[in-house]
């Protein structure tokens, strides 16, 4: 029978940059040329959402990391950026704790929301990560819900404190953006040098062929296990990022709706590549805005878009060029 | 006695519900089986069956004739889906269609809302708004409708698989598609089939439940959902296993309200599925996935 998880054979043709510049310095440059932005966007309502989209990059590259990559379907992944955001806001408003305090605890909190679905989940095969992740996130947003006395409740969470410097706080839009800047940097740096070291390597192997990697001695269930962690982790991160630039959280950010929707944002920016994530970022930030002055189509919209390039690039668009030149390579020969 | 009548009033809601869930869920499994696909659109369409028949009644001023059109209506939508969607892609592997009816469920609610409208509607139970009461059980009657069409939808499927043709070509596309295709079945036809049958079901689970939950185009979500718990509850794929998830989550739900507290009632219910399937990976009635090396 088809499972979704046996058939990520053609996400898994991962290219981390190798031509010319090395991945780091590639890296490096896209980030020099992400600092203008500031600079050059109109007014300030542009630098939040700039925000907003590092904040998805950290999202989507998180769970492109788990998906693309690593072959499992999460669909938890809005749930623990909600574990994340509430760990660090209410350490923050309930108990004085310091943004910068709140961020790491945010990832071992998602991290250890990740931990516990996938020891019984990932021992199997196929469908029950999926599964179990929807199950889990149903859970998490009626418990963000329901424990008003922690979470505020359906009226959201009130009064968290943005990230500070040297006792400056970082409470514009422009001055949070080197701060979700540099965290989306160094998220990137890390699923870039995991990529390239001997965990991404097993973790490519597991997804492309589980047995086969287990007759090698990878042990498949530690490394689905650990990469699970460390996207939710990340997933965390981004939570802390946005409830402290925000200063607010509220329930329905977190739903199995946005989970949803992130998954579909790693396709379509392209599953497996490193820079897909960006265009999936860019597209979830930037479509709603496009699309607000149609009302009521905006849905509609959003849908029939989202079905064309699923059908005429199942490899999304950053499998674009890739398709291009081999219809070239296919008229020349 | 006040604790037994209280039981069996919850239990009855809950196998209301249930049958509800079991449609959805046989939907659900019925696409699963001949693509391996997760179906998210199966929830709209539950929506799509409780709105189109608000709106035929009016027309048909006949309760029977509105739902009967309104499902066959919503059936040939399935259809169309699959042909516009499904059909056209070039290498339809299980993941790329789930995604393709995550893109397909967002089009379908806007469809709904701009079509038939934001506000929610409902009609009367089809034999009126009644209760009846046994030994002062008060049972709404739409629930003994709901029990009652699902029930005859459920042997009428039976004897779709088991006896037709067609039923039997579908069943062996999903067991195995090359080997099908080589004995003469049509195997694309045979997904254009499931989806049909999938947006049927799904379709009949909305125009028998509006009567008592009212339809909006935003519920769809949470139908589908369902479907897929009580489908992996159940077993996926199997369709006998989508009753039994149906009903054991409906009776979860309606017993972990009325116990524990119904504000963490999604969380109850969620929480003895999630604890089910660890303990029986394959669901209640599935066979267990044996995978060869």
């Amino acid at each position: 029978m088809a499972s979704i998880e046996a058939k990520t054979g053609p996400m898994t043709h991962s290219r981390l940059p190798q031509r010319g510049l090395s991945r780091h310095a590639r890296l490096a440059l896209v980030w020099l040329a992400l600092a203008a932005v500031p600079f050059v966007v109109p007014n300030a309502y542009w630098i939040s959402l700039a925000n907003l989209a590092l904040i998805n990059l950290v999202l989507i590259a998180s769970l492109n990391l788990l998906m693309g990559y690593g072959g499992q379907i999460s669909l938890a992944h809005a749930g623990f950026f909600g574990l994340g955001a509430y760990a660090s806001g209410i350490l923050n408003v309930r108990y004085g704790v310091p943004p910068w305090a709140g961020l790491p605890a945010a990832a071992v909190v998602a991290g250890l929301g990740a931990l516990l679905i996938g020891i019984p989940a990932l021992r199997l095969r196929g469908h029950y990560l999926a599964m179990a992740t929807l199950g889990w996130n149903a859970i998490l947003v009626v418990f963000f819900t329901q424990l008003v006395g922690f979470t505020g409740g359906p009226n959201g969470l009130l009064g968290v404190e943005p990230f500070s410097i040297f006792g400056h706080a970082l409470d514009t839009e422009a001055k949070a953006f080197p701060l979700a800047w540099a965290v989306a940097f160094f998220v990137m740096l890390a699923i870039s040098n995991l990529l390239a070291s001997r965990i991404g390597r097993s973790i490519r192997a597991v997804a492309t062929n589980e047995l086969g990697a287990q007759s090698l001695g990878i042990d498949s269930f530690r490394t689905k296990l650990a990469v699970f962690v460390l996207s939710a982790g990340m997933a965390g991160i981004a939570g802390s990022l946005y409830v402290h630039i925000n200063q607010y959280a509220s329930p329905e950010t977190f739903g199995i709706a946005p989970s949803i929707m992130l998954l579909v944002m790693v396709a379509i920016g392209g599953a497996g590549t490193f820079y897909g994530p960006m265009l999936g970022a860019l597209i979830y930030t930037a479509v709603p805005q496009i699309l607000l002055d149609y009302e009521d189509a905006e849905l509609m919209l959003f849908g029939l878009g989202l079905l064309v390039v699923l059908i005429l690039f199942p490899r999304g668009l950053a499998g674009i060029p890739a398709a291009l030149t081999g219809l070239v390579r296919r008229r020349r020969a | 006695m006040q604790t037994t009548t209280a039981l069996l009033q919850v239990l009855s809601s809950g196998i209301g519900t249930g049958a509800v869930y079991a449609l959805v869920a046989l939907g659900f499994n019925v696409v699963f089986k001949s693509t391996g696909a997760m179906n998210f659109a199966q929830g709209e369409w539950v929506v799509m069956g409780g709105m189109v028949t608000a709106l035929l009644i009016g027309t048909f001023s006949s309760v029977g004739l509105a739902v009967v059109a309104a499902v066959v209506l919503v059936g040939v939508v399935g259809l169309l889906s699959e042909r516009l969607t499904v059909q056209p892609l070039k290498r339809p592997d299980a993941l790329v269609i789930t995604l393709v009816t995550i893109g397909l469920s967002i089009v379908s609610r806007s469809l709904v809302m701009l079509v038939l409208g934001k506000k929610p509607v409902g009609y009367a139970g089809f034999s009126g708004n009644t209760a009846l009461s046994f030994g002062g059980v008060s049972i709404q009657s739409q629930t003994l409708w709901i029990i009652a069409i699902t029930l005859a939808f459920l042997v009428v499927m039976h004897a779709f698989f088991e006896r037709t043709i067609l039923g039997k070509a579908l069943r062996a596309a999903a067991a195995d598609r090359e080997a099908a295709a080589i004995v003469g079945v049509n195997v694309g036809s045979t997904v254009l089939l499931s989806f049909g049958i999938a947006a049927l079901a799904g379709a009949l689970a909305g125009a028998i439940v509006t009567p008592l939950t009212l339809a909006s185009y935003d519920q769809g979500a949470i139908f589908g959902f369902k479907g897929f718990s009580a489908a992996m509850l159940g077993g996926l794929g199997s369709l006998p296993g989508a009753v039994v998830g149906g009903l054991a989550l409906g009776l979860l739900e309606a017993f972990g309200s009325f116990y524990i507290s119904s504000d963490f009632k999604d969380a109850i219910a969620f929480a003895v599925l999630l604890l089910i399937l660890f303990v029986r990976p394959s669901g209640l009635l599935g066979r267990a996935d044996i995978v060869k090396v």
